[in-house]
């Protein structure tokens, strides 16, 4: 979103949209920041105030929500949010060495975004797919097997 | 999926065009088959040929070779008994499998309730709605020896009565794929390769208990899972399978799916029960149980998917035909996930009680790179780790806690003897200091103080007395932390304590580590 007025306005619209469909009821409040986030990007203090407001429930309660599960943002994330596994199952089979090459092809460390907005990289929860581990996953793509030589071949359908 | 299967697919399908065979052959994207590390890969039906590692570029030799003319490929059929040709029923590395959960995961299309229905799937149900009163159905489960298969391994009879007693208005059937232990995909492949069997285990679970309404509760990060939930749930209802007045019985059942947003903590059925109604993910002090008070207040059970992919198979067969798998005390098969130093990594369903070193090394084909085994955690990262003495140990949920570990979601993770056990115990005390939702002092505070005090160790400056520190806070976690995750959280770095303690002990009194590799 950019942060003209008419692009405020338009999110505003949105976030209208997405409650009237859950007839804001506070128990779709899960549900919600997941539409919201996905057509906002991130969690901005405008929207979860909207949001509380439109659920008549308090800016507390909404936020606590959002800062609860991993998946919600209350920053802007880059366009790509590149996700690693360091659980057990890929720790075993070399994971520090895929992030190693990560932070170093990106220019930045976990948890940072790269100045022109393009890549997140952050840590993520088991995957599932440690079948394949060591395993990352690039917005809704998953790659498996990794090595540290094939990050920047990856990285390169992304630049 | 990842190794670039969809690439196989399209260039299957257009080969298969130009050779004029798109009348005679039907290609079809499965669920998962279970040797995930030989992806992609491809079985030719009728008599189930095997192909593992397949490219683009092999498509069209398979297409002309095997499907035009009848001869195998060979080359892509991997290491074949003197028999000849690897089989997808039969392969040697699964041959000791018996497949009841996963009976249609890899065999069906999972987008196609026809094919479910054609393996007589919903005919549990039918014979439950027509033949049988509620009362019936759970006495049948009951008598069959399930327990939960998500970890707590908790009588699905027993769950199921206490719910059925309860006097209500509403009820609800609950399904938990917030499959978040690490090392766990089981979840996902059945829903992926079988849906429909969860929508018609939970719509028996609905009959039995006197419940209509059902919640899957499915992880964010599951995409495909959810994709072919709804689409299941919306052929269910077009042929009348789900929805009100089932097949003319007066029963009423219908299913909602429910995305969670990235919380393990949320695989805990009272935290899972607090997402759905749109709160933080945190749990609930028990008593009331949910079989009582549950979801919105009311009556609810609260099943993981594998235990109820094993409701249908049981009502169709009956209780007797289901306990001549597994052992007495647990009948039955589980699934495992094989991760880590093995050889043939994925999934596999085998009978209770079968030991780890036929898992290992019958099944999982061995340590890979001529490295010999250390240990193996059960039941991911909040299980123990086992050492090379307890390999024929039988795996079952009563068993392995007597040797302190657990059997848990079946999640194995086996190392071979170049790790450290102070570097992997910091990984998964890491973890968990992570995961704590930090609504009880024992796991906040005890997960964080954990991971410091092995974090300490690993750089080379633990102390004296550390390694007692440890048992003890562990010991009060298990006692005192509300739920399972600060109760299982101390449960690997014990273990480790009691079969690797010289490891620590050189990480404290020598600066040394014995392995050479976690860089002290």
């Amino acid at each position: 979103m950019e942060p003209t007025s008419e692009g405020t306005r338009a999110c505003t619209a949105k976030v209208d949209g997405i409650l009237e469909r859950y007839c804001r009821k506070p128990e779709a409040l899960v549900s919600i920041l997941h539409d919201v986030q996905k057509e906002a990007g991130y969690l901005s203090e405008e929207t979860i105030t909207q949001i509380a407001s439109g659920l008549d429930v308090p800016v507390s309660k909404v936020y606590g929500v959002a800062t609860f599960y991993s998946l919600f943002s209350t920053r802007p994330k880059g366009r790509y949010i590149i996700r690693v596994c360091e659980n057990a199952p890929c720790h075993v089979l070399g994971a520090k060495a895929v992030v190693d090459a990560l932070e170093r092809e990106l220019g930045i460390p976990m948890g940072g975004t790269t100045s022109d907005g393009k890549f997140t990289l952050e840590y993520t929860s088991c995957l599932g797919v440690c079948g394949v581990a060591p395993a990352i996953m690039i917005n809704e793509a998953v790659y498996g097997n990794l090595t540290p030589e094939r990050v920047p071949l990856i990285l390169k359908e992304y630049k | 999926m990842l190794e670039g299967c969809k690439g196989v697919r399209e260039a299957l399908i257009a080969e298969v065009k130009r050779q004029g065979l798109d009348k005679e052959v039907k290609v079809v994207e499965t669920g998962c088959l279970g040797p995930c590390d030989l992806g992609p890969v491809i079985v030719i039906y009728p008599e189930g040929t095997l192909y593992q590692k397949v490219q683009v570029s092999d498509v069209p030799e398979i297409v002309e070779q095997h499907l035009l003319k009848g001869r195998v490929v060979r080359r892509l059929v991997g290491e074949a008994p003197q028999a000849g040709v690897v089989t997808y029923e039969e392969p040697t590395y699964l041959g000791v499998q018996e497949r009841i959960v996963l009976r249609n995961c890899g065999v069906i299309d999972p987008e196609s309730i026809e094919e479910y229905i054609a393996r007589d799937g919903y005919r549990a149900l039918a014979r439950c709605l027509t033949e049988m009163k509620p009362a019936d159905v759970i006495e049948a489960v009951r008598k069959s020896g399930l327990v939960g298969r998500g970890g707590a391994a908790f009588p699905t009879g027993l769950k199921w009565s206490f719910t059925a007693k309860a006097e209500a208005d509403q009820k609800y059937i609950l399904c938990n794929a917030d499959e978040g232990e690490p090392g766990t995909f089981k979840d996902r492949l059945i829903l992926e390769g079988d849906p429909h069997s969860i929508l018609e285990g939970m719509a028996i679970a609905g009959y039995a208990v006197g419940a209509d309404k059902g919640f899957i509760y499915v992880r964010g990060e599951y995409v495909l899972s959810i994709e072919r939930l709804t689409k299941a749930i919306e052929q269910a209802r077009a042929l009348g399978l789900l929805g009100s007045d089932i097949l003319g019985s007066g029963f009423s059942f219908d299913v909602e799916i429910r995305k969670g947003a990235g919380a393990y903590v949320c695989g805990e059925e009272t935290a899972l029960i607090e997402s759905i109604e749109g709160k933080r993910g945190e749990p609930r002090v028990k008593p009331p149980y949910p079989g009582t008070e549950g979801l919105f207040g009311k009556p609810t059970v609260v099943n993981n998917v594998e235990t109820i992919a094993n409701i249908p198979p049981i009502l169709l067969n009956g209780p007797d035909w289901f306990r001549k798998f597994g052992t007495e005390r647990c009948p039955g098969t589980k699934v495992f996930t094989l991760t880590g130093d093995i050889n043939n990594k994925g999934l596999i369903e085998v009978p209770m009680g079968i030991t780890l070193r036929r898992v290992i090394y019958d099944i999982g084909g061995g340590i890979p790179g001529g490295k010999g085994f250390k240990m193996a955690q059960t039941g991911g990262t909040s299980g123990g780790c086992l050492p090379r003495e307890l390999l024929d140990v039988p795996m079952d949920y009563f068993t392995l806690p007597e040797h302190g570990s657990a059997l848990g979601s079946g999640a194995l993770l086996i190392m071979d003897d170049s790790h450290c056990i102070v570097d992997i115990a910091e990984c998964f005390m890491r973890f968990f200091e992570h995961e704590s939702c930090g609504k009880c002092t024992p796991c906040r505070e005890g997960t964080a103080r954990l991971r410091e005090i092995v974090a300490r160790i690993a750089r080379g400056e633990g102390r004296p007395g550390d390694l007692e520190l440890l048992d003890e806070l562990g010991s009060v976690m298990q006692a005192s932390s509300l739920c399972g995750l600060g109760q299982a959280a101390p449960v690997p770095i014990k273990t480790m304590l009691r079969y690797f303690r010289d490891e620590f002990e050189s990480h404290i009194n020598e600066k040394r580590c014995p392995t050479g590799t976690c860089g002290i």
